[in-house]
């Protein structure tokens, strides 16, 4: 276990760089740059010395590879830069939304879980019934439903039956948790819609496949309840998929919000995407494609690791 | 009026309106000539309840102390230099943290009138502008504010060092000293005369800055803010909101009058327009669409006041002269007489905000062309098939057959889509194909800058209307950082010049016209439409006054709320 964690932990190392590699070159392909667009973009009579005289103030005149080193070198010591567009470091622009995205991200899994493994897990039970039917147009409508579209509906339903909208700003939770949930339950209702809707799909489908399994079989056979065959022997089998689901979506919704958070205003990760990248923001840009990445990476890992805790013939060497 | 004299009238209204007190037991008698008791009740009454309905008229325009204003802002300042910026982003949450040393006389636009300053002289030969300054002004760390601290904000803006970025140079360079002969004077001595400098100085950009502390660091305001203004900084929470109290040392007596402000960044339209809707803002300065304003009227009714004006904004196409066949005036010109700018902007009002039609500078601005000289030039006469006529016969002569323009647009919605839209089809009907190519922003200003495209839908806005900022875009290449056609015409720069030269209004106005007639003759950019401003404030948003520009009218300071 100790040398798979380490081999999977050294792996991530190229991993990494070649998604550090992809993004700086990628961003730079586009033309145009942040102080063109920071001085132009409502236009402004802006000599171009004094353009050429910012572009070297931000580094953006040196080599490209040069900037690449600069970057590198300066993420192996814990610093990601400054943000070109604010002058603040990164990590202080991406830790003040980090709290708001992972809120969101735990309770729209908590809300997707409590009611996905239940209804597929009915579903799947019950299956061709008119439960599973019911399920069924329950998770294809929330498959079909895009979650920034709900969440607009959610605002307008608020707006127009109660001439109320959610909080604009953010209140954390340990100060006002009132006020701090009347902001984020929508968009978490929003978002975890679609998220239960793919893994009662996938909890449904696993179920079915194990309960043809021999082992369901001999279960049955040997006279077990039907609530311990599914509960101890099937369940815990068909448990893997839904994990994976889980975990990788939980990592897309630490940045991935990003028509949501801006349907509900919500300043988290992936609105600061979407600010940074319009901005041309490279050095933010970059380290949110790292944070975002490394999350994958992490979360991939954990489930693989929770894939041994489920599944006792799993061994990791 | 201050809140105790206010009370002090109310009460003495009331006690003035109380009835005459009269007994049961009394017998009603009356001298000859003396008036029934019933008619003088009636005038007493009569003249109550106008004495009344006046206080209550006056008392409806008595600003109010307190309240917390909150108002949208569809985008966030990238720093906190005021030398450095040019976004309405910026205004919008940093200007009431500031003044400068005149501004526009909010009711009064055009006008100018003293911010920091008490009164200023011109000489007579337009060379030496003289400021006094208003007494106790101090700012936000209770420092005083003297003559010392505009001159090193001017020093600053005109020749910025030590890293500092000052990007309204040009408008100053005809500044050729700055002296400060007391605390409270100013006194500014131009190399040349500059019919724009007065102007100049009620720039919103022009932030006055402590000259104790941009002498430490002159990158001092691009991280802190410390400015003289009404309301001091509290907090700016990156991506949320901006929060701004009430300075209670200003020097404007009982000003202001809020206690404080919060700017809320809101990049989505939809979520803005939701915010208002539900009252969790009470206004968005800087515009909205006509949708979004029928919108709210409907939903809103009287709980607000839509205002509207002409903007200082245009768009404009501009042909990329290095490139075939726009190096031919012909092309340009038979491009430009295809659009009917009349119609269109009619038809586009409705949907875009945009609205009206004009030359180079402002519809209804006192250098713009009236209407009765804007149909003399090419393209802005009311008879479209003559016109569209005339551009097919210029095609003809310039060889040209089934013409295909690539037309870059920004790919932001509102105006550009839907005039990009309106020029295809009016480009359509004299033969002319046209490829809409609409990139990002970021790819949109590279590309115009870099010459990389044929026509493009450029915007020419400004933050104060001044022949010296809008005609900026039609001058040579060579002089001119905005002018994105890549041409050089020495005919313009001269006219440009002998313009900003001449303080007779009236000769300026002529030379201005010169200059119009030749630019749009020669049609390297041509004007299509000019914006139209729309702003939703909820009723009891008081004290703040419309202006054609997003960029002034922001400091706050007079607007009050009522309850």
């Amino acid at each position: 276990m100790l040398r798979y964690t380490i081999h999977r932990t050294l792996l991530m190392i190229p991993t990494l760089l070649g998604v550090a590699v992809l993004v700086f070159v990628l961003l730079r392909l586009m033309p145009g740059d942040i102080v063109q667009l920071r001085f132009l973009m409502e236009g402004g009579q802006v000599s171009p010395e004094t353009i050429a005289a910012e572009r070297a103030r931000l580094g953006l005149d040196k080599a490209i590879w040069w900037q690449f080193y600069d970057w590198m070198t300066g993420i192996f010591v814990g610093d990601f830069g400054i943000s070109m567009w604010t002058g603040r470091p990164v990590a202080r622009e991406i830790s003040s939304r980090l709290e708001l995205s992972m809120q969101v991200a735990i309770m729209a899994t908590v809300l997707a879980t409590t009611l996905a493994i239940p209804l597929g897990t009915l579903a799947a039970l019950y299956k061709n019934s008119w439960i599973d039917r019911v399920i069924q147009v329950f998770a294809i409508a929330g498959l079909a439903v895009p979650s920034f579209w709900l969440g607009m509906l959610i605002i307008l339903g608020l707006l127009l039956n109660f001439g109320w909208i959610p909080p604009l700003t953010f209140t954390p939770i340990y100060e006002d948790p009132l006020k701090n949930l009347s902001q984020l339950i929508w968009p978490a209702l929003a978002v975890g819609y679609r998220y239960s809707a793919v893994a009662t799909r996938m909890t449904r489908s696993t179920i079915l496949e194990v309960l043809q399994e021999d082992y369901i079989r001999t279960a049955r056979a040997k006279g077990l309840y039907e609530r311990l065959v599914v509960g101890r022997h099937a369940m815990r089998n068909a448990m893997l998929p839904v994990i994976t689901v889980i975990g990788l979506e939980f990592a897309f919704l630490i940045g991935g919000l990003v028509v949501t958070e801006q349907v509900f205003n919500l300043n988290g990760i992936g609105k600061l995407f979407v600010d940074t990248v319009t901005r041309a923001d490279y050095t933010m840009v970059q380290a949110l494609v790292m944070l975002v990445a490394t999350f994958f990476i992490l979360i991939n890992f954990a489930v693989d690791l929770l894939y041994a805790v489920f599944d006792p013939r799993i061994r990791y060497r | 009026m201050q809140l105790a004299s206010r009370f002090e009238l109310q009460d003495s209204i009331e006690r003035k309106c109380q009835a005459p007190k009269t007994t049961k037991k009394q017998p009603v008698t009356r001298e000859k000539g003396e008036r029934p008791m019933r008619l003088q009740y009636s005038v007493f009454a009569a003249l109550c309840a106008a004495v009344a309905l006046a206080s209550a008229t006056a008392d409806a325009q008595t600003p109010k102390r307190g309240g917390i204003l909150k108002f949208a802002v569809s985008a966030e300042p990238p720093n906190y230099d005021c030398h450095a910026a040019t976004s309405f982003a910026f205004i919008h949450p940093v200007r009431p943290h500031y003044n400068t040393l005149l501004k526009f006389d909010e009711p009064n636009y055009p006008k100018v009138k003293g911010d920091l300053a008490q009164s200023w002289t011109v000489s007579p030969d337009g060379l030496t502008y003289t400021f006094k300054l208003k007494p106790n002004i101090k700012f936000h760390d209770g420092t005083p504010m003297t003559s010392a601290d505009v001159k090193a904000s001017y020093e600053r803006i005109s020749n910025p060092t030590g890293g500092a970025v000052s990007i309204r140079q040009a408008a100053y360079s005809d500044i050729g000293s700055i002296e400060t002969p007391d605390a409270q004077t100013v006194v500014f001595k131009l190399k040349a005369r500059n019919a724009s400098m007065l102007t100049n100085f009620a720039s919103p950009w022009d932030c006055i800055y402590s000259a104790a502390k941009i002498k430490a660091d002159p990158k001092f305001p691009e991280k802190n803010v410390l400015g003289t203004g009404p309301f001091k900084f509290v907090e700016h929470a990156s991506g949320s909101h901006w929060v701004g109290e009430r300075f209670a040392d200003y020097f404007e007596k009982g000003k202001p009058y809020l206690d404080g402000f919060r700017a809320i960044f809101i990049t989505n339209a939809a979520a803005s327009v939701n915010a208002l809707q539900a009252g969790e803002v009470l206004a968005e300065f800087r515009g909205l669409s006509p949708a979004d304003r029928d919108k709210l009227k409907a939903a809103l009714g009287d709980k607000i006041v839509v205002h509207e004006s002409p903007w200082i904004c245009s768009l404009v196409v501009t042909f990329n002269t290095e490139k075939k066949p726009f190096d031919d005036v012909r092309v340009r010109q038979a491009l430009s007489l295809a659009i009917d700018r009349w119609k269109g902007a009619e038809a586009l009002s409705k949907i875009a905000l945009v609205r009206h039609v004009g030359g180079t500078l402002r519809p209804g601005y006192e250098f713009a062309a009236k209407e009765a000289e804007l149909v003399k030039y090419p393209g802005w006469g009311k008879d479209i098939n003559k016109n569209r006529a005339e551009a097919k016969k210029l095609l003809e002569q310039a060889g040209i057959k089934d013409l295909k323009i690539k037309l870059l647009n920004r790919n932001v919605p509102m105006p550009y889509t839907p005039v990009g839209i309106f020029l295809i089809d009016q480009w359509r009907q004299i033969g002319v194909t046209v490829e809409h190519d609409q990139p990002e922003t970021r790819a949109y200003i590279a590309n115009l800058r870099g010459g990389n495209y044929e026509a493009g839908l450029d915007f020419n806005c400004d933050a104060v209307d001044d022949p010296n900022l809008q005609l900026a875009k039609f001058i040579s290449a060579d002089k001119s950082p905005i002018n994105y056609g890549r041409y050089n015409d020495r005919k313009l720069d001269d006219l440009y010049e002998k313009q900003n030269r001449e303080l007779d209004n009236k000769k300026r106005y002529e030379l201005i016209r010169q200059f119009e007639q030749h630019a749009l003759n020669e049609a390297y950019s041509i004007p299509i439409v000019w914006w139209h401003r729309i702003i939703i404030t909820w009723k009891q948003i008081k004290g703040w006054y419309m202006s054609p520009s997003h960029y002034l009218n922001q400091d706050l300071q007079d607007v009050w709320l009522d309850s």
